[in-house]
């Protein structure tokens, strides 16, 4: 079988195969050299990264108030992003002209964005308005080097709740340091729903990769968008509060400092939630916001304090109501209970003024009449029950109903920034006065809702609401729905009842709808609606009495329960009372017909210069 | 002449086998460094492709062990059966095969691939060994050459009917057999070569340019050899022959290559035509691979290995993650193997006193230069982009297996070199 001709003829070839095989071998190898070794820009585009990650901005999602009116919703803004390296042969002039900076500042930001990457883009102008933009975009072209990156940014429909909102901002360096998900130039709610449903608000980022080339320029999206991603937008979010009723109380507030808090009693949405003085939220948007927010700071008035969750006065009178209830729990009060006042309560070296009123007083009239007298025996009477062996156990007992009715602490619901008010301990007395030296009297105030309480105006609308229920209050929140989430928390749908039983809330009722009727809020009568409701007179080291006024309506099957504070204004029943009386109105009826009863409260001015006040 | 097992086992080129192993063990960390993913940080993940291609390392270690085992007669007896066979599957899988990046080349088992047209290039040696092997005459006749080239051309017709004309060219690599067996002369091969030259040349120059450059060569050449009648019309001849070539690739380019693979060649000349298409791809490849450097970035270091940046990253594209990772050094160390592993495959061919034995070795070295240029070049842009793997490198069985096969079959024979006549 061994051909030896061809062996022979033809065995030369293998060195030929071999050279071959050899050649291609060191052409490659050589090539390799070339692009491995001598040739570095292939190095650049690796390091380069070849792609560009863009980042597509979700826009937030809307707000809707409970009545699917679109209150927060977003508008188109534009990033102008420059490529230093990139830029060729522009008009400063002219391109200066369209941003209105001048060629200084031009360069200097030219400079500053060269120092972070001459190659990577780098914001040049923070959310120019679509007015702007509008001039721009014709003339883009003529830059290279310039792009712009659309965002969206809030906008308001009315200018107001600013303080429900909070605002949105770029994230800062803390945040990017510890949370992975946002990256700067991210934006992030920072107060108010912004901050709290922020994960619901904020949607999904999504990204485009697009190809660069060693000089960064765009050479297209990289594997046809494979992996590209669209933003999604944020969900929407439903409020429980009425637009309409809070835009009211915001322009009866107007010219006062205070709160309003609106509870729908048998829910504990949030219905109106007004703090004054209060600011446009449109001007914690865009450009400007770092200016309007040093402005807002540096305001006297303080219209960043959210008085309606951080302001925590005394409740005064307002507080009999608790005392009253705690009474006729723990049966110092009953039917029988009688109470002479001669203007006033005095025991031993003290004296708590009350003011003139039939007497004697029962357990509806006291509290029609606001009875100090009354309302200090009850309270000595429920602390000095014999039941108990010390002061301290009394004292716990009663601050322990206290408590049930949601005072003393942060309801912790959907609103941040809550505080808890203040509802001493036993042992706050016991350091003061020593364990043995302090009994019902030393803290007599408390019976009148003075002294050593706290309580925010959002704890009193849920006094009123819980009197409203019958002895009962759901967590007050302000987001009713999320889109295509079922349920909202189940925090907020469990029943919180007091440690005082309904038929005691019957009386109560009745006996706040005397006050209404025939009492120290007939001002505040409706036609046709019944209102209950209890006044308080604030005694504060601020100057003038601060004006409180606790209310729910109707009497029967209450659909509204609102707690109103006006600061250093006077008596409860003469500004509070009015106010809240226009508040239900409002909201039930849809309409005012008591034209010069509103303008009375419009035309009213309590700003008047405030020493600072401890929070 | 029967011998034991164990004889082969000693005889065997122990060499060869060394540098078989060390390949695949390079490959395999390659494989693993090309789709390392931190969720499957285990090389011996079954669910990636370096978990994988473990299990078919393993199985061509098998393989390779029972070839050996097998009796060398075997091959040489059942050559035309098996490549009859093989020849049956490759119609069956134009039938019920499944399609993949548009071949209609493989059957789907399990979890892995097969693709019967990686055998058929050892069941073409073995019928070429056979069918030449067995020629009495001591010249070549027309009819026998036309009777090996149609050995060749079956299989090359039927995977180019896949639509799978990678695999399809690697049996161009019996080309380097023919020519040793003298069964195409160095003027033919020379011509291939011009003209492989010369195609390449067209689609980088304009035609117009090509043919003037020609012209001067054919004007000196003339004045050269202006005292030499004949040779002066031989120019002339060559000179229309060139030219009219030229015009015809240009032509038969624009007209009769389908667009992906008008697209792979074009970008060969300049990558930007369609960075997204085959030529990102070669750029993406030489970025990779240029950013190596001369030492390489380190093992599972590089950046452009991630996010996919190359595709088929683990398979055709194999060799930039080894430029990315090893440099410079590491493309040289890979590239030395490759040469000493084809030098040593020829060496030992020649050593073969069977023919049978020697057009089988260089079968094999035709293929795996074939394969090992054609890889290669794509990854660093001197060749279109063929998909066709680098074999013992890339990911993936058929080809690994076949390899295997083949370079098993050749040791044997090699083993068994003095029983055989």
């Amino acid at each position: 079988m061994l051909n030896q001709q061809n062996v022979n003829a033809f065995n030369y070839r293998k060195r030929i195969i071999i050279a071959i095989f050899l050649i291609i071998a060191v052409i490659y190898l050589g090539r390799l050299f070339q692009i491995q070794v001598l040739d570095h820009s292939y190095k650049a585009s690796a390091s380069s990264n070849i792609t560009r990650h863009i980042t597509n901005y979700p826009a937030r999602g809307l707000i809707y108030d409970r009545n699917k009116e679109l209150i927060v919703y977003n508008e188109p803004y534009y990033d102008l992003m420059v490529v230093p390296g990139q830029i060729k042969n522009i008009d400063t002039t002219e391109f200066c002209s369209y941003l209105g900076i001048d060629n200084k500042t031009f360069k200097a930001r030219v400079l500053k964005a060269r120092e972070f990457a001459v190659h990577l883009p780098s914001v040049f102008e923070k959310q120019i308005p679509n007015e702007e933009y509008a001039i721009l975009k014709e003339k883009l072209y003529k830059f290279p080097g310039f792009f712009v990156q659309p965002r969206t940014l809030r906008r308001y429909s009315k200018p107001m709740a600013a303080h429900i909102f909070g605002y949105v901002a770029e994230v800062g360096p803390e945040i990017t340091k510890n949370d992975p998900y946002y990256k700067p130039r991210d934006y992030i709610g920072i107060s108010g729903i912004e901050k709290s449903y922020e994960e619901v608000l904020r949607g999904q980022k999504g990204v485009n990769i697009i190809l660069v080339d060693a000089m960064g320029r765009d050479m297209g999206s990289f594997q046809k968008g494979k992996y590209d991603e669209s933003a999604v937008s944020g969900t929407d979010i439903f409020l429980t509060l009425d637009a309409k009723l809070q835009e009211y109380g915001e322009k009866l507030m107007q010219n006062k400092r205070g709160s309003i808090v609106a509870i729908e009693p048998s829910t504990g949405e949030i219905l109106a939630l007004i703090t004054s003085p209060s600011y446009d939220p449109n001007l914690l948007v865009g450009r400007s916001r770092a200016s309007h927010f040093r402005d807002l700071q540096n305001d006297t008035l303080r219209p960043l304090f959210n008085r309606a969750l951080m302001a925590q006065y005394p409740p005064g009178s307002a507080f009999k109501i608790v005392n009253t209830l705690i009474g006729m729990q723990e049966g110092i009060v009953t039917t029988n209970s009688r109470y002479s006042c001669p203007g006033f309560y005095r025991s031993g070296n003290i004296t708590v003024q009350c003011r003139n009123h039939p007497s004697p007083v029962d357990q509806i009239s006291s509290i029609q009449y606001s009875c100090n007298t009354a309302s200090s025996i009850i309270f000595r009477n429920t602390l000095d029950n014999s039941k108990f062996t010390s002061m301290q156990q009394a004292f716990n007992n009663w601050r322990n109903h206290v408590l049930s009715f949601g005072f003393g602490r942060i309801f912790n619901n959907d609103l941040p920034y809550e505080l808890p008010g203040l509802v001493v301990s036993s042992e706050y007395y016991d350091r003061i006065y020593g364990t043995r030296g302090w009994r019902s009297l030393t803290i007599i105030s408390l019976g009148i809702g003075q002294g050593e309480l706290g309580t925010t105006p959002l704890q009193l609308a849920n006094l009123a609401a819980t009197v409203a229920n019958k002895g009962y209050f759901y967590t007050p929140h302000i987001v009713k729905a999320i889109e295509n989430i079922d349920s909202i928390n189940p925090k907020f749908t469990q029943k919180h009842t007091t440690s005082v039983d309904s038929i005691h809330f019957a009386t109560m009722t009745n006996a706040m709808w005397q006050v209404t009727l025939g009492g120290t809020a007939r001002f505040a009568r409706i036609e046709g609606i019944e209102i209950a409701g209890k006044t308080g007179t604030v005694q504060n080291p601020h100057g003038e009495n601060h004006s409180v006024f606790i209310a729910f309506a109707p009497v029967e099957n209450p659909k509204i329960a609102i707690s109103v504070v006006v600061e250093n204004a006077g008596y409860g029943s003469t500004w509070a009372a009015p106010i809240a009386s226009l508040m239900i109105e409002q909201y039930l009826t849809g309409e005012i017909k008591r034209s010069w009863y509103e303008k009375r409260i419009l035309d009213a001015y309590f700003l008047k210069p405030y020493p600072e006040v401890k929070q | 002449m029967k011998q034991g097992f164990f004889h082969d086992f000693r005889n065997i080129d122990k060499t060869t086998v060394l540098i078989f192993v060390v390949m695949l063990f390079i490959g395999w960390l390659n494989i693993y460094a090309a789709g390392y993913k931190e969720s499957h940080n285990s090389i011996f993940d079954i669910s990636q492709n370096y978990g994988k291609q473990f299990v078919w390392i393993l199985i061509a270690f098998v393989l390779g062990f029972t070839v050996m085992l097998t009796d060398v007669k075997f091959f040489i007896a059942f050559a035309y059966p098996i490549f009859i066979t093989i020849m049956l599957l490759l119609i069956s899988v134009l039938l019920f095969g499944t399609e993949i990046n548009s071949s209609k080349s493989w059957f789907q088992i399990g979890g892995f691939n097969i693709q019967p047209s990686e055998f058929a290039k050892f069941a073409t040696a073995l019928a070429l060994g056979k069918f030449i092997s067995s020629i009495k005459s001591k010249t070549i006749t027309f009819q026998n050459r036309i009777k090996a080239f149609s050995l060749i051309f079956i299989p090359f017709a039927m995977i180019l009917l896949q639509n799978d004309a990678g695999t399809a060219l690697v049996f161009s690599a019996f080309v380097f057999m023919l020519y040793r067996e003298g069964y195409i002369s160095g003027l033919l091969l020379s011509f291939a070569v011009t003209a492989a030259f010369l195609f390449i040349l067209t689609l980088v120059m304009n035609e117009f340019i090509i043919i003037a450059i020609l012209s001067i060569i054919a004007i000196i050449a003339a004045y050269v050899l202006r005292n030499k009648r004949k040779e002066i019309f031989l120019v002339l001849g060559l000179f229309i022959i060139m030219s009219a070539y030229v015009y015809s690739v240009d032509y038969a380019f624009e007209k009769f290559l389908q667009p992906h693979q008008k697209n792979r060649i074009e970008v060969l000349i300049d990558s930007k035509i369609d960075p997204l298409g085959a030529g990102y791809n070669l750029n993406q490849s030489k970025i990779a691979i240029g950013s190596g450097g001369l030492w390489g970035k380190g093992f599972l270091k590089g950046t452009q290995t991630k996010f996919d940046f190359v595709p088929e990253q683990s398979t055709d594209f194999i060799f930039c993650t080894i430029g990315e990772e090893w440099g410079w050094a590491g493309s040289f160390v890979i590239i030395s193997l490759y040469l000493f592993l084809l030098i040593r495959i020829v060496i030992i061919a020649e050593k073969q006193r069977a023919l049978f034995s020697r057009i089988f070795g260089y079968c094999l070295a035709g293929m795996l230069f074939f394969h090992f240029a054609i890889n290669i070049g794509m990854t660093i842009g001197l060749v279109p982009v063929i998909g066709i793997p680098l074999p013992f490198f890339s990911y993936g069985g058929s080809s690994l297996l076949a390899f295997t096969v083949m370079i098993f079959v050749f040791l044997k024979l090699d083993a068994k070199r003095l029983d055989l006549l």
